[in-house]
C-alpha cells in the first residue's frame, strides 16, 4: 500500500452530475487539506529557522520568521561541542546489530509459527501475542535488576542481546502474516527437492519476504535511533551515548543554549526524514501491515 | 540428499542424527517447530519470566543496589496506598491518557478522512501529515520545549498576535497538560495511517449501494464508513491506550516532571523510583501496578467495547 490514487477515481467521474453540495465540499476538504497541512508543517519550519539564528535573535520578540543574519555555524558548533561523532558511531552499532538480530530471529521464529503445526503452538503464539500488549515500560526496572547481576551495565549487551531472542513481538507477528500468503506449494516443491525445513526457511522463504524483512528492519532501525529510555537506562560513560541519550544530555547541559540545542534536534532529525523519503513505501506499508491484519 | 533410505541412514552419522532419524514424521515434526520457536521462548524465559520472578521477589524487600535486600513484609504496598506522589502521578496519568486517547483518536480519523480525498497532489498532504509521527523522541521534546517558550516560542506569538495572553504554557500547572495534549495529537500521524488504510479497504460498492438508496454524506459517514471501520478504531483504541501510559521522555526533558509535578507521568515516577531514589523494591512494586493497570484497562477495553465491534469474517 503506498501512497498511489486509486482506480476508483475512474468510476467516479461516471457517476451523477456534480451537485453544489458536491464542489462547495470539494473546496473545504481542499482548504481544510491546505490548513492542517500549515499546521503540520510550521513547527519544522520554526525548527529549521530557529536553529540558524544568532543567540541574540533567538531571543527576540517578536520573532523573525527568516533569521538574519543565518547562522550555519549552529550546527559545527552543536555538533562538536559533543562528541556526536561518537555517539553516531555507537548508535550505528546499536540499530545496526538491533536489525540484523530482530530480521533474521524473528522471521525464524516467524516460520514456526507460520507453517509448522506442532502440539503447544497456539499456546506459544498466545504467549507472543501477550507480550505484544505489555509495554516495555512495565519490565525495565526488573530487567535493570537482570542485566546488572550479568554486569551488562554500561555496555551495549541490554540493548542489542535480547533482540537476538525472537526479536519482538510485533515483528514475530508482522513475519507470520506475510509468510501465511506465500503459497505453501513453493515450500512442498522445494521439499520434494530434498530442501530441509531450514532450507525452506532460508532459500525459499526468507527470500520472498524481501519487502516485509526491509519494513521491520527499517521500524527496528528507527526505533533504536529513537529510543531514549533504554539507553539512558543502561548506558553510563558519555563514550558509549547513542545520540539520543547524547542529544537529551546536551539539552540538559546547555540551558538557554536553544540555538545549539535546536541545530543538534534538526541535525538527529534530518537522517529520519531522508530516511523516510527513500522508503516511504516500507514505511507506510509497516504502519499498515503492524497495524491491520488482526 | 541422496537416495539413502531411513533405515540406511538411522545406523550412521552423529548420536544425534540417529535418534532424529529414529523420530516418526509426526514427532520430527513437533521437534523441528520447537527449533524454530526456541529463541523466542528462551527469550521469554530470560528476559520476560527472569524479570517478573526479581520483581516479583524484590515487592517484599527493600533494595538501595548497594547493600544485601532486606525483607520488610508488605510495607511496599502499605507504602504505595498512602504515597501522595504516587496519587498524583496516576492522576495525572489518568487524566493525561482520558483527554488525549480520544481526541487523537477523532483527530487521527479526521484527518484519515481528509487526506482519502480524490484531489490533486493528495500524496504531498499525506506525507506532509505523516512527517511529524516520524521525528526523533527527544528532537521532538526539545522541538516542543521551545514552541511552548513563554516569551519566545511560536505558540504564544500566534495566540498573542491575535488578541491573546500570553500563557506559561510549561510553568503554569493548569496548561501543561494541554501543552502535553497538543504535543501528542501533532503526532498522530502512525493510526491516521492505519486508518486511511481501512478507509481504501472499504469496498466501494457499499457507498454507492447507500446513495442509491438515497444516504447524503453524513449518513454514508455513520452507516457505512463509521461499522467498516470499527475494528481499526478499535485497535488504534487500545494501542492509544497503552501508548498513553507511557509517557516519558516529553516529561522527562520538556518539564522533568513540573511544574508543581503536573506532568509526572507513571512511568517518570517509576523510573525516578529507581535510578534516582535507588528504592528498587518500591519500584518494583510501582512496575507491577503498571502492569495491573494495563490489564485491567485492556479487559474493560476489550469486554465493553471490543464486543461492539464490528467484524466482517468473524473468527478470521
Amino acid at each position: 500500500m503506498g501512497f498511489s490514487e486509486k482506480p476508483a477515481d475512474f468510476i467516479e467521474s461516471r457517476r451523477r452530475p456534480k451537485s453544489y453540495g458536491d464542489v462547495l465540499f470539494h473546496w473545504l476538504t481542499v482548504f481544510l487539506l491546505v490548513f492542517f497541512a500549515v499546521v503540520m508543517v510550521t513547527p519544522f519550519i520554526w525548527l529549521l529557522s530557529s536553529s540558524l539564528k544568532t543567540q541574540i535573535n533567538i531571543f527576540q520578540y517578536p520573532p523573525q520568521l527568516i533569521p538574519d543574519p543565518i547562522v550555519p555555524e549552529n550546527y559545527v558548533y552543536a555538533l562538536t561541542y559533543k562528541p556526536f561523532g561518537t555517539y553516531f558511531r555507537n548508535t550505528i552499532i546499536v540499530a545496526g546489530l538491533n536489525v540484523i538480530a530482530v530480521v533474521f530471529s524473528s522471521s525464524f521464529c516467524a516460520y514456526g509459527f507460520a507453517r509448522m503445526r506442532f502440539p503447544g503452538r497456539d499456546f506459544w503464539f498466545g504467549i507472543v501475542m501477550a507480550t505484544l500488549f505489555l509495554p516495555y515500560a512495565v519490565l525495565l526496572v526488573p530487567s535493570f535488576i537482570v542485566f546488572s547481576r550479568l554486569g551488562w551495565i554500561d555496555t551495549f549487551l541490554p540493548l542489542v542481546v535480547p533482540p537476538f531472542f525472537g526479536g519482538g513481538a510485533f515483528n514475530i507477528f508482522l513475519m507470520r502474516q506475510f509468510f501465511r500468503t506465500i503459497p505453501e506449494e513453493i515450500a512442498d516443491a522445494a521439499r520434494i527437492d530434498g530442501c530441509s525445513e531450514f532450507g525452506v526457511y532460508w532459500r525459499i522463504m526468507l527470500p520472498l519476504s524481501k519487502p516485509a524483512l526491509i519494513t521491520i528492519g527499517i521500524f527496528t532501525f528507527l526505533f533504536a535511533w529513537n529510543d531514549l529510555i533504554g539507553p539512558i537506562t543502561y548506558l553510563r560513560s558519555p563514550d558509549n551515548f547513542t545520540i539520543a541519550v547524547g542529544l537529551a544530555s546536551f539539552r540538559s547541559q546547555t540551558d538557554i543554549h536553544w540555538d545549539l540545542q535546536l541545530a543538534a534536534s534538526t541535525a538527529v532529525t534530518l537522517p529520519v526524514i531522508v530516511l523516510f523519503f527513500f522508503a516511504q513505501r516500507y514505511f507506510i506499508q509497516g504502519v499498515v501491515m503492524t497495524g491491520l491484519k488482526g | 540428499m541422496t537416495a539413502h533410505t531411513a533405515e540406511q541412514a538411522a545406523g550412521k552419522g552423529f548420536w544425534l542424527t540417529r535418534q532424529y532419524n529414529r523420530l516418526t514424521l509426526r514427532q520430527r515434526r513437533t521437534l523441528m517447530g520447537y527449533v524454530f520457536i526456541a529463541p523466542f521462548i528462551l527469550g521469554f524465559l530470560l528476559w520476560w519470566m527472569g524479570p517478573a520472578t526479581v520483581a516479583g521477589y524484590l515487592t517484599f524487600h527493600k533494595w538501595n543496589f548497594l547493600s544485601a535486600p532486606k525483607f520488610v513484609g508488605m510495607a511496599n504496598f502499605s507504602k504505595m496506598l498512602s504515597d501522595p506522589i504516587l496519587a498524583q502521578s496516576l492522576k495525572v496519568t489518568i487524566i493525561f491518557s482520558a483527554i488525549s486517547v480520544p481526541l487523537g483518536l477523532v483527530f487521527a480519523f479526521f484527518l484519515a478522512n481528509l487526506i482519502n480525498a480524490k484531489v490533486r497532489g493528495i500524496a504531498v498532504f499525506r506525507t506532509i501529515y505523516f512527517l511529524p509521527s516520524i521525528v526523533p523522541a527527544v528532537a521532538n521534546a526539545i522541538l516542543w520545549a521551545w514552541l511552548f517558550n513563554t516569551e519566545f516560542g511560536l505558540i504564544n506569538y500566534v495566540i498573542r498576535a491575535f488578541g491573546g495572553p500570553k500563557i506559561g504554557w510549561l510553568q503554569d500547572p493548569n496548561w501543561v497538560m494541554l501543552a502535553f495534549v497538543i504535543l501528542t495529537v501533532w503526532g498522530v500521524g502512525g493510526s491516521m495511517i492505519i486508518f486511511l488504510a481501512g478507509l481504501q479497504g472499504i469496498p466501494q460498492i457499499f457507498y454507492e449501494a447507500a446513495e442509491i438508496d438515497g444516504a447524503g454524506r453524513w449518513q454514508r459517514m455513520l452507516y457505512v464508513t463509521l461499522p467498516m471501520m470499527s475494528p481499526i478504531i478499535f485497535f488504534n483504541l487500545v494501542i492509544g491506550f497503552i501508548n498513553s501510559f507511557q509517557v516519558f521522555v516529553s516529561a522527562l526533558l520538556i518539564t522533568n516532571g513540573g511544574p508543581q509535578r503536573a506532568t509526572l507521568f507513571l512511568v517518570l515516577h517509576i523510573w525516578r523510583t529507581a535510578f534516582s531514589s535507588q528504592k528498587m523494591g518500591y519500584a518494583a512494586v510501582l512496575s507491577w501496578l503498571l502492569f495491573a493497570i494495563l490489564m485491567l484497562l485492556s479487559f474493560f477495553v476489550f469486554r465493553y467495547i471490543g464486543s461492539r465491534v464490528y467484524y466482517e469474517n468473524p473468527g478470521e
